[in-house]
């Protein structure tokens, strides 16, 4: 294997199934190659098998079937104190009978390193997440975004290659949550090791990530970058788990490879991009994301236009949404910068909604649900 | 702006509010505080008054002991003769009332052999004509026994009497006064031996519910739910057992010819039977079995509540798991295991029943010699003393343990 090949593939799922009581499969068949260095986001709902990916590299759970690479090398028969990957927990894990200090020497201690070193480490290390006073106190006495840093650098302060976080954030408030997130992308950024992330929330996910693999029911729907998750997503769960969208159900009246004619409950007919788009005469679902579903007015009508009647509008600060109901009682939100042009409109009214064919997602219909309404 | 502050009457009636509040509450556990004094407070306070304070000699014979106030007993004269004629005037009228006995008894406790010479002298003054015990009743006392002539019955009757008196405390710690009046150590060392065996075996038994019991929580704490569930049924099944059966459970296990010896002499193990029942073993595994359920479930419940994801830290840190173990996990159970430890500890080392039945001679522990006292030798004053130092005794541990441990870190489920 050339250097060029190990780097890219520095980390391998192949095939990896795990089940824990050998009748339902818990991850179904997962292939993921990271590369050194990349932070990869593996999302999903709670359940989906992410964290049991997670889990399998860092050799808290066995493989059922498959193998995991590191490096080129199978980590199989490799015992989890011996494999050198950070964790980071998502109740931190700090030792509550240890200082903040001791917490942070414990896995160098464990490593035999001379006491000079063991402090010059963890006097960078502190400095490193801006705790430099903190080092004397115990983990019951710092706050969760502190904790949350303690427990980055413990997790880097071995120097591993490979740092692993599972849902690291999801104990803390929005404002702490966004602030930690900067930290750990610096952190990245400075150090350069290889990132796998786990979180169920979606706009984390975006702002961090260098990769997303999409994780339902144990099966990656779709593994990219964060854009191309946005804007072209693979099928209708990605489409409706990554960001808010507004489902339309129809029936497809024609496609090619671009495009799809579809017709919707009314008779209306409607353009979109052919993204996994079933063959003609079946049914199907139209996405658009709230931000590309305009209200039609002079100078801004596109290629698609449908009537809704206007149902509210909420006040979120820097946006407004308003809602609206199809004929067919399907709901539509439209997401608006709240400057000079958000139009007040009576409730009850009916109004002409609009967008691009470009913007609008045809899809395949989710088989287990219904009705996906705007999430 | 307005101002602020509260006006008089809105402060009284806030006072009121938070007055009628506290009312309110302590009227709820009222009834508590009440069960609670009369079942626990008041006959401990008793029995801790008890235990120094003795007037029953001083109620027999009040007129002998006010003349013997007067009489020196340093000087080795025998007490002046209105002393001994008032003791005769009252040894008649105790003879009476057939209360010569009970004197008897207690002076005898400060100089052995009075019980029989007081019991004689009272046959012998019985009949005798009031006014002439009034005259000379002194001498006739002194006639009636040699051993009367002895000064040192005088000073053991003279210090009987006193009403408040260290003399239980003294025999409890093995000590007692010499005749000058020194406290000085008994040739046979009793309650302290007790004390230390009571104290070795509470030892022996926390540590081996400890070594037993600790796997056994940490197993139930990470079993599936439904094993574990069905398990704590088997930890929690001693407490739905009487106290007695299990006892005696233990006495069919360990006899000569019970379950354990014929098992060992079947494998041919041993050739003949061993003694275990009515030994100190037998106190131990018995209470070690009685007791497992008050150290496994201060262990479960601090263990139920460990993350497991400190473990796994741990590991990921690079630490090897029996390492990882002592060093991260085992210091998080300590609030259990110092709860159980202590449970454990304080309930054996006053325990009564089992020791009583499978102790025999060598698994006697403190409180059946207090039971002993209360039951049979009716020294319930001794009883007291011994009682009394058992509570001192368990408070001081309760302290050391808030010094070393720290009671907050005590957890009980």
């Amino acid at each position: 294997m050339s250097g060029s090949d190990v780097n890219d593939k520095y980390v391998r799922f192949i095939n990896v199934k795990k089940s824990y009581d050998q009748k339902n499969l818990v991850v179904k068949n997962f292939n993921l190659d990271i590369r050194k260095g990349e932070f990869v986001t593996l999302l999903g709902p709670s359940g989906s098998g992410k964290t049991t990916c997670l889990m399998m590299l860092a050799g808290f759970e066995d493989v059922t079937s498959g193998a995991i690479e590191i490096n080129g090398k199978s980590v199989q028969d490799v015992a989890p104190y011996h494999r050198n990957i950070g964790m980071v927990f998502q109740h931190y894990a700090l030792f509550p009978h240890m200082t903040i200090a001791e917490n942070l020497a414990y896995p160098l201690k464990v490593r035999k390193l001379p006491t000079s070193e063991v402090n010059q480490k963890v006097k960078d290390a502190l400095a490193l997440v801006e705790l430099d006073a903190f080092g004397k106190r115990y983990p019951g006495q710092l706050s969760g975004g502190q904790k949350q840093r303690v427990a980055l650098a413990r997790s880097l302060i071995f120097e591993p290659s490979i740092v692993l976080m599972d849902e690291p954030l999801g104990a803390l408030d929005k404002n702490l949550r966004e602030h930690m997130q900067y930290e750990i992308k610096r952190l990245h950024e400075q150090l350069g090791f290889t990132a796998i992330y786990v979180t169920h929330d979606q706009t984390e996910a975006l702002t961090m990530s260098d990769r997303i693999a999409v994780f339902n029911d144990g099966v990656v729907q779709q593994c990219s970058h964060p854009s191309a998750l946005y804007e072209t997503p693979a099928n209708s769960f990605v489409a409706d788990f990554i960001g808010e969208n507004n489902h339309i159900h129809g029936t497809v009246e024609d496609c090619n490879e671009q495009t799809a004619t579809i017709s919707l409950s009314r008779g209306d007919k409607v353009s979109a991009l052919n993204i996994n788009c079933p063959p003609k005469g079946e049914p199907c679902i139209l996405a658009v994301r709230p931000e590309n579903l305009f209200i039609a007015g002079p100078g801004r009508e596109f290629d698609n236009v449908i009537s809704a009647e206007f149902i509210t509008r909420l006040y979120v600060g820097d946006s407004i949404r308003y809602f609206f109901k199809m004929s067919d009682g399907a709901q539509l939100m439209v997401k608006m910068l709240n400057d000079q042009d958000a139009p007040v409109i009576d409730p009850g009214s009916q109004a002409r909604l609009t967008w691009a064919t470009d913007r609008g997602l045809a899809l395949d219909k989710p088989a287990d649900k219904d009705s996906v309404a705007a999430a | 702006m307005s101002n602020p502050e509260l006006t008089q009457d809105e402060i009284r009636q806030a006072d009121r509010n938070i007055r009628r509040r506290k009312w309110l509450a302590i009227m709820f556990v009222a009834p508590l505080l009440l069960f609670i004094f009369v079942t626990f407070v008041a006959p401990i306070g008793t029995m801790l008054y008890r235990s120094f304070y003795h007037p029953t000699v001083a109620e027999l014979i009040p007129d002998t002991l006010t003349q013997l106030d007067e009489w020196s007993e340093e000087s080795g004269d025998l007490p002046p003769p209105a002393a001994l004629n008032a003791f005769a005037v009252e040894l008649q009228a105790l003879a009476a009332e057939r209360l010569s006995g009970k004197l008897a008894e207690e002076v005898n406790r400060g100089y052995p052999g009075a019980s029989s010479l007081i019991k004689s002298t009272a046959r012998a003054v019985r009949r005798v004509d009031l006014a002439e015990l009034q005259s000379s009743g002194g001498q006739l006392v002194l006639d009636a026994n040699k051993k009367w002539s002895d000064v040192n019955v005088w000073r053991a009757m003279k210090k009987s009497g006193s009403v408040f008196k260290d003399d239980f405390y003294l025999t409890a710690l093995d000590l007692e006064r010499s005749p000058q009046g020194e406290i000085i150590q008994r040739d046979t060392q009793i309650y302290l031996d007790l004390y230390w065996k009571s104290l070795k075996i509470a030892f022996y038994i926390t540590v081996l519910t400890a070594i037993i019991g600790f796997p056994l929580a940490w197993y139930l704490a990470n079993a599936p739910s439904r094993i574990a569930n069905t398990l704590m049924i088997f930890v929690l099944l001693p407490f739905w057992t009487s106290l007695l059966v299990r006892t005696t459970a233990w006495i069919a296990l360990l006899q000569t010819n019970g379950v354990v010896n014929s098992i060992l002499m079947s494998l041919h193990i041993t050739d003949e039977p061993l003694e275990m029942l009515y030994t100190q073993f037998a106190t131990v595994i018995a209470m070690t079995h009685i007791l497992m359920p008050f150290m496994i479930l201060p262990l479960y419940s601090v263990m139920k509540g460990i993350d497991p994801s400190y473990f796994r830290a741990a590991l990921s840190l690079g630490a090897k798991p029996i390492p990882a173990f002592i060093r991260i996990y085992m210091p998080m159970t300590i609030p259990g295991l110092s709860a159980g430890a202590l449970l454990v500890f304080i309930i054996s080392i006053g325990y009564y029943i089992t020791p009583a039945l499978v102790g025999g001679t060598d698994g006697q522990m403190i409180s059946n010699i207090i039971a002993f006292h209360m039951q049979s030798s009716n020294n319930w004053e001794l009883a007291a003393a011994l009682g009394s130092l058992l509570l001192l005794l368990i408070t001081l541990l309760y302290w050391l343990y808030d010094r070393l441990v720290g009671i907050s870190n005590l957890k009980l489920g």
